[in-house]
């Protein structure tokens, strides 16, 4: 990674990657930026306006309390990108750390790995409506229940390429080397794992992004008051029939975020395989 | 025995343990590595050379549950000897790859895909000689001008598929040589090579020797490496060793029958044959396989394959003959 510029030269030479990444970085730019660039409030209501169809004055149309849905879409998109990715985060960081364990030693192989039978048993959605039901619904519930929901698949795939890895002639060497097993661990083996948890990672934060949206529908989310692309597409049913839009532009939000989010996790992955490197 | 030697080896046998019982894949072998000497450890495959190197080594696969017993005493550079065997693994490690380097026979293989040249080699100065980066990359640079890669600076950035085969192991050689060992294991470390390649290594390798004084044991099946770069030849059988002496001994006066049989297997003794008859003579061979190493032997081990075998072979265990200096483990003088 010494030259930052060819990496990402490589990286875009890829069309569908380069729009992945715009997409994603004009979504994040909107949503930091939405309250000051936007002339709506995302809360303001206001009845006369009421499901107005999209128009000059409301690109994406008005909801069921006339607010502008195009404002509460980038509005949303803090919470929603904010929720995918701190999932994403903690659950490829816990995930990793107990797929390297698992997998290096024996010992803890069996009991971690038994752990993780029993939280995959579980569908994913009716273990996030259980653990949000307990906890209460709020943003930070809804990450620590998807984080316990998506960890146990990050240490599989890490398990499963730990056990790999561990038996190759290079970390015999490391290891007639002298090294410690932590640093054989962190330095030799998990380097080597940075494809699969790339696009784990990737993977997860769109499917944090759907599953967030999901509880949000089922009404166990972060909270109605709280405009999401969950809670939007949620509300928005009633009125679906009459008013397409309040459905199709939250839902268009997330179907794009996820899919740009998969595509450039697997540009990234591509990127960080060295032995792919200079052959494009 | 001389407590001269940099290693040696007692009784050192090696065995699977196994649901049914212990599997016993080296048995009891003994043998010494002066300081800078060569010793070179030949057989074919499975008669246990490697599994002798990791249990020197202590880097038997940790998927098995191993035993070993005997005694692996190593004396270091203050001429402290331990032994190996029963070391605290803290203290192993300490020794590996300072004291003791080792080199793999999978050049390809042995170097991992994504940490650069240069950090793989530096790695190991940090650890054991406690350098900080930019000395210890100094001294990365040293290694790897010292094994003779041209362009090191630019090497030195890069990662291991972008280099040849044989460059590779000039890589491998730079970072067991790093820290300057007392011995070196080279688990056959031309053997992935290509012929001009395997000179070139051998040459550097026998270099780096003459300059750092250190001891080698090397472990190899080609006998044209062993008659070129090792003073003395210890010849392994079915988990034991079955011929020991000074090369120019081994080859001239060779006792055991298994190592006339290897040495009549050399291409060069079918071309030799070929010469004097006029035709064609197909390459020789030891007839019969090695043995199962799930089978104990009553009597000698090679006495199936052997054509010198009488009653007694297949009756009672061979006992060492000869001097000291050169001795093998058959019956066959103490008969004639």
């Amino acid at each position: 990674m010494a030259d930052w510029r060819e990496s990402f030269r490589i990286l875009f030479a890829r069309r569908v990657v380069l729009m992945a990444a715009v997409l994603l970085v004009g979504m994040l730019l909107m949503a930091i930026l939405c309250t000051w660039v936007l002339p709506y409030e995302p809360m303001a209501m206001k009845v006369s306006q009421r499901l107005k169809a999209p128009s000059l004055t409301h690109w994406a149309g008005t909801d069921e309390l006339g607010r502008d849905i195009t404002s509460r879409i980038f509005y949303g998109a803090r919470y929603s990108l904010a929720i995918g990715a701190c999932t994403a985060f903690f659950a490829a960081l816990f995930g990793t750390l107990m797929g390297l364990l698992a997998g290096f030693f024996k010992s803890l192989d069996a009991i971690l790995m038994r752990l993780v039978d029993a939280m995959m048993a579980f569908p994913d959605i009716l273990l996030g409506i259980a653990l949000v039901s307990i906890l209460g619904a709020s943003p930070v519930n809804v990450i620590l229940a998807l984080t316990l929901v998506y960890t146990p698949r990050v240490a599989r795939v890490v398990r499963a390429s730990t056990l790999v890895i561990r038996e190759l002639p290079y970390i015999e060497a490391a290891h007639a080397v002298g090294l410690s097993t932590p640093r054989l661990l962190f330095k030799h083996i998990l380097p080597n794992l940075m494809s699969p948890i790339l696009v784990q990672l990737s993977f997860i934060f769109a499917y944090a992004l759907l599953a967030e949206a999901g509880l949000s529908f089922l009404g166990v989310g972060v909270g109605a008051e709280i405009p999401t692309w969950g809670t939007m597409v949620a509300s928005s049913t009633q009125y679906a029939d009459r008013a397409l839009w309040t459905l199709l532009f939250p839902g268009l939000a997330i179907v794009l975020t996820a899919l740009s989010l998969q595509v450039l996790g697997d540009g990234v992955r591509d990127l960080l395989d060295p032995r792919l490197k200079g052959n494009t | 025995m001389n407590s001269l030697a940099t290693l040696s080896v007692r009784n050192l046998q090696t065995s699977l343990l196994q649901k049914k019982g212990l599997l016993s894949l080296v048995r009891g072998i003994d043998f010494e590595v002066m300081p800078g000497e060569t010793l070179a450890l030949v057989g074919e495959s499975g008669s246990g050379k490697s599994l002798t190197a990791l249990s020197i080594m202590r880097l038997l696969a940790r998927n098995a549950q191993w035993q070993c017993q005997g005694e692996v005493l190593f004396k270091d550079n203050q001429g402290l000897e331990h032994n190996l065997l029963t070391l605290p693994e803290k203290t192993m490690r300490t020794l590996r790859g300072h004291r003791i380097a080792m080199i793999f026979q999978e050049p390809m293989t042995c170097l991992n895909p994504v940490i650069t040249i240069g950090q793989q080699i530096s790695e190991s100065v940090i650890l054991h000689l406690g350098l900080d980066q930019s000395s210890a990359n100094a001294s990365a640079l040293r290694a790897l001008e010292q094994v003779e890669i041209p362009a090191a600076q630019q090497r030195f950035h890069e990662y291991p598929h972008q280099l040849s085969g044989g460059m590779r192991q000039r890589v491998m050689i730079a970072m067991a040589m790093i820290c300057k060992p007392q011995l070196l294991i080279a688990d056959e470390p031309t053997t992935a090579l290509d012929v001009t390649i395997q000179a070139q290594i051998l040459n550097l390798m026998a270099r780096l020797q003459k300059d750092t004084g250190m001891s080698m044991l090397f472990i190899t099946h080609n006998l044209g490496v062993v008659a070129h770069h090792a003073q003395r030849v210890a010849v392994m059988y079915a988990g034991q060793i079955v011929e020991q002496g000074s090369v120019a001994d081994v080859f001239a006066h060779t006792q055991h029958p298994y190592t006339k049989g290897l040495l009549a297997c050399l291409p060069g003794r079918a071309r030799q044959l070929s010469r004097q008859t006029g035709q064609r003579v197909a390459l020789l061979d030891i007839p019969g396989q090695a043995p199962s190493m799930a089978i104990t032997p009553t009597g000698c081990s090679f006495a199936p394959r052997c054509h010198s075998c009488f009653e007694k072979c297949l009756q009672s265990l061979p006992e060492w003959r000869g001097l000291p200096a050169h001795t093998s483990l058959c019956h066959l003088e103490a008969h004639s």
